[in-house]
């Protein structure tokens, strides 16, 4: 059952033996220690989960380890964090517009305006809308989140 | 305070720094014309010493210690302002301890918008009197007058320069004495960080993914466990094949079956899951007794057997309305709403065979009720169990938290010396978390149609309990119920669990009556966000509106006349100057509502515009606007974020949100069934704070809640003509 599998999360290879239909989310967050993705419902429905494949924003919940294998990057919110310490643009301005409650939502909104950026760096509104769809957040910070990345795309 | 003897070590470990108490001689001066004790604030009646609130740390720092729970209102930040404040230190050198049981003092719950006006002000006045006896103590040494010196960090100062710091005047200890009234608070005038929008610095441990939540936490040899919940409320388990689980998954270290209670743990959290699957495939259970589903729910809540206050009674209803009075009758329902945290309920515990200890790391709103709850159990000592309040998801109530904590202590004592991880599924949660009640309402009034002002207003409302929290007894903890002995909730004629809270109008009607019926409806219930107060206001502001329209006064106007508290109408004046020059489209409309919260907390008006596509009925809200008077703010911002918060949220609520059942059970089990808002739907929304430095701080976390419902409701009436009465305000009831 169990395999050896190599991950590249945030810049490093990791080779760890486990079970390859483990979710990428019990991998990341048991194997390895990260606390950026979180568990929210297992179905990819809220998001908290999202981590960068390759720059692309996607839930990992149910996304077996096996598939990330070869090379695809990994990049979770820690990996965000510059390694001098400071923080990513779109980290920063969600501290600076203290777009959040309880925060655990946090992951998957800034995951996921990293991925938008990337492949929009000036949204319009509607397009942050769409592209923090997949995120649920209860506190509801939706006003602050959007003002966010807007600040962030107006920053980078 | 008590503390678990048998685990003291730990208790160093985990708080760095045991305070040895001594008693101070009294300042016979500052107690001169002290009023009662009575008059001291909230929390402080109960714990009055300082250093139950408040240790001075070594290089001019403090740590604060309050009851309350982080769960993402920003309890931390503004309980740091409050004592920084007092004794004159930057925020960034308060550290502040949260709720732990034989560590904090017992706030009870962290709920009803209180921690503000008590365990703030509780905090403020300890650490009033901290820096006042600091200035007592330096006087003899420096030996010039108290009114001669001044506190600094990490110091008492003299005006000539000459200093004394703290750790000399107190040698290590910390200042037991007793908080007295009049508390020596610091004027107004010279505040540097209360009312200043104080930036939360956890927001950027969160950003970086520092581990902050109790879904963070990881032990060495830590183990990760699942419960498998019945199908239905009543159903019992049958037969659960212990053995042929252990074949199936690998890693399942015990199986704990009780009654109807079961449990895995297994070393690994996929192997729990794997479990959890395997066990919810394979698990035989009775069908139970099905929920009523043969009358439509407002109905069935009116046919309850139940009990019945008259809330509100003056004036006189026996003589038929005056000729050519308008009179006016409606009914309302709220449906069972989900608190809908995004992270499940999680919690870690720990069973020490040995010493009979139980540690507990959760995030309940309540440490020290939830103790006394798993004490009696699990048939412990009370002092043998520790509870260590860490953040969680946000729960805007009580939510799974502390069932997932019992689930969790009854399975660590099946493998004992080890720590248990629970998280609860999107299932488990979804379908077994106590929701916020349904409730119905019957409402009428007479209006006089020269004055424009009703004369009778009658209010009376069907509805469950708002509040079953363990409050320190076993049966109200889910996995009880379930045990081979359960213990079983009793049926309570609860009329303090919130289920009138603000039926009665802030208005001034010659005539009123409000009358309370509570239920036992048939769903599993406790306090969600503002508990009846956001049912009891949707219906109250939705009437207010009928009558306006059927009158054909203003809005604003016809609010603010049968207004006496000029602090309540300036709310309702300071939004309609933000919605001024506001253009309305065909199709969309605008709608207000105001409330004052339990009608002695925040004041809040909301106006929500709302645009309705008469095709398909669908309601989208562009904007949403507020006006909040919470007294004294002791950080606008954080203000600002919870109002804000409390819009959207509502909102959502109000246009989206229902849970259902058929006979069988709950079968809104995903957020594809519950669909909350997402990012697409929700409004932008904008608060603006009426400050009020001298007055009290009011609770303002739910002052929004109930006036969205109501606003939204009647936008949707102005945009099509259509006065929705049931929630959720669905497309379907716009239509046709």
């Amino acid at each position: 059952m169990e395999a050896d599998l190599t991950l590249l999360v945030n810049g490093q290879q990791h080779i760890l033996r486990l079970d390859p239909e483990t979710p990428l989310l019990y991998v990341l967050r048991n194997n390895l220690g990260l606390n950026g993705p979180k568990f929210g419902c297992g179905l990819q429905q809220c998001g908290a989960c999202m981590v960068l494949l390759d720059h692309i924003a996607w839930p990992s919940c149910q996304l077996p380890v096996r598939q990330t294998t070869g090379g695809v990057a990994i990049t979770t919110l820690e990996g965000l964090t510059r390694p001098d310490g400071t923080l990513h643009p779109v980290q920063a301005a969600f501290v600076q517009e203290q777009a959040a409650q309880c925060g655990f939502c946090l992951n998957g909104m800034i995951i996921s305006a990293v991925s938008l950026l990337k492949q929009y760096p000036q949204p319009s509104e509607e397009a942050i809308r769409n592209g923090l769809f997949r995120v649920l957040c209860r506190c509801s910070v939706h006003t602050r989140a959007i003002r966010a990345v807007q600040r962030a795309a107006a920053s980078g | 305070m008590p503390q678990p003897v048998t685990s003291r070590r730990n208790f160093l470990k985990t708080t760095g720094c045991l305070t040895i108490g001594f008693v101070l001689l009294s300042s016979s001066e500052l107690l001169a014309d002290a009023p009662k004790a009575d008059k001291l604030p909230g929390s402080l009646q109960d714990n009055p010493r300082i250093n139950a609130w408040l240790e001075l740390l070594p290089n001019g720092r403090a740590r604060v210690l309050t009851g309350k729970i982080e769960i993402g209102q920003g309890i931390r930040t503004a309980v740091a302002q409050v004592a920084a404040e007092e004794l004159n230190l930057p925020v960034e050198a308060v550290e502040v301890t949260i709720a732990e049981t034989g560590r904090t003092p017992d706030e009870r719950y962290t709920a009803g918008s209180a921690s503000i006006e008590q365990s703030a002000m509780a905090i403020r006045h300890a650490a009033a009197a901290a820096r006042q006896k600091l200035l007592e103590l330096a006087a003899p040494v420096l030996r010039l007058k108290v009114s001669q010196l001044r506190l600094e960090p990490g110091a008492v100062v003299a005006s000539s320069g000459r200093r004394v710091s703290v750790e000399q005047l107190l040698g290590g200890r910390q200042l037991t004495e007793e908080v007295r009234q009049p508390a020596p608070l610091k004027p107004k005038s010279q505040y540097q960080h209360v009312g200043r929008s104080v930036p939360r610095q956890d927001i950027e441990h969160m950003v970086r993914a520092e581990p902050y939540y109790v879904q963070d936490l990881r032990f060495p040899g830590m183990v990760h466990a699942r419960v498998l919940r019945p199908p239905s409320y009543e159903a019992r388990l049958l037969q659960f094949d212990a053995d042929a689980l252990r074949r199936a998954v690998p890693g399942v270290l015990q199986t704990v079956v009780d009654g109807s209670f079961v449990g895995i743990v297994a070393e690994q959290e996929y192997q729990a899951l794997r479990a959890q699957d395997y066990g919810r495939l394979h698990t035989q259970w009775s069908a139970g007794r099905p929920l009523p589903i043969d009358k439509p729910l407002p109905e069935l809540l009116r046919s309850l057997p139940g009990t019945v206050k008259d809330v509100a009674s003056k004036g006189d209803f026996t003589k038929a309305p005056a000729a050519g009075a308008l009179t006016h009758q409606a009914s309302y329902f709220k449906p069972y709403l989900m608190h809908g945290s995004i992270g499940p309920s999680c919690a870690v515990a720990l069973f020490e065979p040995g010493a009979q200890a139980l540690h507990v790391w959760t995030h309940s709103q309540g440490v020290y009720p939830l103790r006394e709850s798993l004490a009696k159990l699990l048939n412990l000592r009370s002092d043998n169990v520790h509870v260590k309040g860490v953040p969680g998801s946000g729960c805007y109530g009580h939510n799974g938290a502390d069932d997932v904590a019992a689930d969790a202590a009854l399975l660590a004592r099946a493998v004992p010396g080890r720590h248990v991880r629970l998280q609860w599924s999107r299932d488990d949660e979804h379908a077994w978390e106590p929701y916020g009640s349904a409730m119905a309402f019957d409402l009428q009034a007479r209006v006089n149609p020269n004055t424009g002002r009703i004369t009778h207003w009658q209010h009376e409302l069907w509805s469950d309990t708002h509040s079953t929290r363990p409050a320190g007894s076993p049966e109200k903890l889910l996995a009880a119920q379930y045990l081979a002995q359960p213990q079983l909730p009793k049926v309570e004629d609860d009329f303090s669990g919130g289920i009138h809270r603000n039926a009665e109008p802030y208005y001034q009607f010659p005539a009123l009556q409000v009358r309370a019926h509570a239920v036992q409806g048939p769903l599993r219930v406790s306090a969600l966000r503002a508990l009846g107060a956001f049912g009891n206001i949707f219906a109250l502001e939705s009437f207010m509106e009928e009558l306006a329209v059927l009158a054909r006064q203003d809005p604003y106007e016809f609010r603010l006349r049968h207004l006496t508290d000029e602090r309540a109408k300036a709310v309702i004046r300071r939004v309609r100057e933000m919605v001024k020059g506001q253009k309305i489209a065909e199709n969309e409309g605008l709608g207000l509502a105001f409330a004052r919260y339990k009608n002695t907390a925040a004041y809040c008006a909301v106006v929500a515009k709302v645009s309705v596509d008469p095709g398909t009925g669908f309601v989208r809200v562009p904007r949403i606007w507020a006006a909040i008077d919470a007294g004294e703010v002791i950080n606008p911002d954080g203000l600002k974020n919870q109002t804000e918060g409390g819009l959207t949220q509502a909102a959502s609520w109000t246009l989206n949100e229902e849970v259902l059942f058929n006979a069988q059970g709950i079968t809104t089990r995903q957020w594809e069934q519950y669909p909350i808002f997402r990012f697409d739907e929700v409004p932008l929304v904008e608060v603006a704070v009426l400050d009020r430095p001298t007055e009290p701080p009011l609770g303002a976390g739910e002052a929004a809640q109930g006036p969205t419902a109501a606003a939204l409701a009647n936008a949707v009436f102005h945009a099509c003509g259509k006065r929705v009465r049931h929630l959720p305000i669905r497309p379907e009831k716009l239509v046709g």
